[in-house]
């Protein structure tokens, strides 16, 4: 068996998607990041070679997400992409004639709209993360429920009660509010997923036409609640696709099967999760930026440094072709 | 007493003022290069609702003020954008701080040219108008020579063979700009200039796509400010167009229009008028008038620069969803402030760029309407 390898790293989750030559998807992981991006690729492709047939082959490799660049270092990626075009490209591919595609994710949320199955437009959440799956998590865990009831118990809720949604300092504090005058849980609950809604239509898919099909997407996207309340607010159906939690990842093994047609892969193999990897960095003294310069090495070895403005030290090694 | 003259950085700004200075005599104490430290220093003292060139420029002074600069010469304004009383606010604040600092304030000329003459006369002493003039001219000119090259770069960064050439011989071509101190010998340093830009090796049939970038004076020509947008871009394969130059803007607003030949803010006014009809501040107006005209001229995309907070952008803002479904060019924002990681703004970026390739490509029917 053979297939592509798609990885996104992002701020909570990295995920992996292993998928077949006709783009379906024969294995998928959802990790933590738990803020260490590359013992989670490690983690992941431990956990992947374990679960797919001993003689597997990859034969491409995309990375994704907002650690793209460190895990395509890492792996010896055949592309790294932006989360937008990877996520456009899983969902219209998934759910052909999709316009529309509402994403949230840990720490960001973005709209995307597709017209004509090309992106148009598209939007992230800029200097606000009120309504992410961090602040969801959150909530849950102050209200002590698990993140996994959060959906079916908002579900429950009859009058969902009225909560702040701009900001999620006002959100909370108003949830406190109602929950010490003794509103159920459930219809907190509920209110809440109205507000971040209403936060994410107002910020995010600020003046975007939104039409139909409608994907909803990303971590949030498990969330029963979350969904009802997009589709009370815009009378539409929306559909979370089978995977939506491994979108991006499964959007980036899209693209290593296009760009490893012609070419073969740069996957330096599954041997790389026992190899020693190690994220360092350090602050430049060049000038009064003092960038902070990161510098991965491989067993002693520098294989990729960024950070620095000037190129003083991403330039000391060997210019490869560029592939992102 | 001689005065120790420093004024704030905005770009290459620094190039043309000190040409101008020096030309006339006067001592300049240049600041260290905007950086993460004069940000610090900024955001520490200044209001934290003030926009970041707020910030920049009370940072510059702290450390011109290191250097032994005693005089602040700084532009000011009429509102509606605040920056128009920056200049007082950042001496007030530096005063509290304790630092001795005499403040002159050149504001564009209401009605006549001489306004503006007698302020720099002011710094300058006893020079005769004549030589005032001539050193303006000279300053103007420089500022002429540098936009020059930098329009060369927004064409040979997408194009170059091997990566980061187009600024290496820029930083060289600036060089030999840099170092003309009289005005007579400012054309052939142009002509030297050019020549080092022209040997950078092109790959002239590679596919670029165009994008125009308005917005705010500041974030639009200051690198520190906008994280080096127009060399990011330039790596992603495009060709960048800044809306606003400073020898226009010079022209624009310090001549008031008296060059001619020049492009004009003039006629961005009037495209912004049937979606704006009059003036909201700063550069508003013309990021939308800009707009429809990289519209027009046939460009992919337009990128809007902003300063978080500003007022006048953000009125622009919310007009160039509409600018753009009239007519057919996507648009996207970025709002820059104190944070330094550049992983969202790349993101933001590359998903832009994908998005205008994408679209170039089905334009010119190479591939199917598809996603892949």
């Amino acid at each position: 068996m053979y297939g592509y390898l798609g990885i996104d790293v992002g701020s909570v989750s990295t995920n992996l998607v292993f998928m077949g030559e006709d783009g379906t998807v024969k294995h998928s992981i959802y990790l933590r990041t738990r803020g260490k991006p590359i013992e989670a690729v490690q983690r992941g492709l431990k956990m992947l070679k374990e679960a797919l047939p001993p003689q597997t082959k990859i034969t491409g490799v995309g990375t994704t997400g907002s650690g793209r660049h460190l895990a395509g270092v890492i792996t010896g990626a055949d592309i790294i992409k932006n989360e937008i075009t990877t996520h456009a490209i899983a969902a219209s591919n998934v759910v052909p004639g999709v316009q529309t595609i509402l994403e949230i994710g840990g720490q960001d949320s973005k709209i995307i709209i597709l017209r004509n199955g090309v992106v148009a437009d598209f939007a992230m959440n800029t200097v606000c993360a009120a309504g992410t799956g961090s602040f969801l998590d959150q909530q849950a865990a102050r209200l002590n429920i698990d993140i996994e009831e959060f959906g079916p118990l908002a579900l429950r809720s009859r009058v969902p009660v009225q909560i702040a949604g701009r900001c999620a300092v006002f959100a909370e504090s108003d949830m406190i509010h109602k929950q010490q005058m003794g509103y159920n849980v459930e219809d907190i609950l509920a209110g809440l997923c109205d507000a971040l809604v209403r936060n994410y239509l107002n910020n995010v898919g600020k003046g975007k036409e939104i039409l139909p099909p409608v994907v909803f997407q990303g971590g949030v996207a498990a969330n029963v609640g979350m969904k009802r309340a997009f589709e009370k607010a815009l009378d539409m159906e929306i559909h979370v696709p089978p995977y939506f939690n491994v979108m991006g990842a499964l959007g980036a093994a899209m693209l290593a099967r296009e760009a490893t047609s012609r070419k073969n892969t740069g996957f330096r193999g599954f041997g790389i999760v026992d190899r020693d990897f190690y994220a360092g960095g350090f602050a430049c003294d060049g000038c009064p930026n003092v960038c902070e310069v990161v510098e991965i090495t491989e067993s002693g070895r520098v294989i990729a440094r960024w950070g620095d403005r000037c190129g003083r030290w991403s330039g000391l090694l060997e210019q490869k072709e560029k592939i992102s | 007493m001689i005065v120790k003259v420093t004024y704030p950085h905005m770009g290459y700004m620094w190039i043309c003022v000190k040409a101008m200075l020096e030309y006339l005599g006067v001592d300049v104490v240049l600041p260290p290069p905007s950086s993460k430290k004069t940000l610090s220093f900024g955001v520490k003292h200044a209001p934290e609702f003030a926009c970041m060139p707020l910030k920049l420029n009370l940072g510059n002074f702290m450390e011109a003020a290191e250097l032994g600069a005693d005089t602040i010469v700084m532009a000011g304004g009429c509102g509606p954008c605040r920056f128009g009383y920056y200049a007082q606010v950042e001496h007030a604040i530096l005063e509290d701080l304790g630092y001795k600092y005499q403040l002159v304030v050149l504001e564009p000329p209401e009605k006549h040219i001489g306004e503006l003459l007698g302020k720099i006369r002011h710094i300058t002493g006893n020079r005769s108008w004549r030589q005032v003039i001539r050193g303006v001219r000279f300053g103007y000119h420089k500022a002429q020579a540098v936009d020059e090259l930098e329009k060369m770069a927004y064409y040979m960064r997408p194009r170059e063979i091997t990566a980061g050439e187009t600024d290496l011989a820029l930083n060289r071509a600036l060089k030999e700009i840099i170092a003309v101190k009289a005005p007579e010998e400012l054309p052939a340093a142009r002509e030297k200039a050019a020549q080092i830009m022209r040997a950078v090796p092109l790959d002239r049939q590679r596919k670029v796509v165009r994008v125009g970038l308005v917005g705010e004076i500041y974030t639009l020509l200051d690198p520190f400010a906008n994280q080096d947008i127009e060399r990011k871009l330039g790596r992603m394969g495009v060709e960048v167009d800044r809306s606003i130059h400073l020898s226009e803007w010079i022209n624009d607003h310090l001549f008031l229009g008296l060059a001619k030949n020049m492009r004009s803010s003039k006629l961005a006014k009037q495209k912004a008028l049937a979606y704006l009809g009059h003036f909201v501040g700063g550069h508003g107006m013309e990021t939308v008038g800009n707009t429809v005209l990289y519209a027009e001229q046939g460009f992919d995309g337009v990128i809007q620069l902003l300063p978080f907070t500003c007022m006048p952008e953000i009125v622009a803002q919310s007009i160039l969803p509409k600018v753009s479904a009239d007519l057919g060019i996507p648009t996207m924002t970025l709002i820059v402030d104190e944070q330094s990681g550049d992983a969202g703004v790349v993101t933001r970026l590359e998903a832009f760029v994908d998005l205008l390739m994408r679209k170039k490509e089905i334009r010119e029917g190479s591939v199917k309407c598809t996603v892949i």
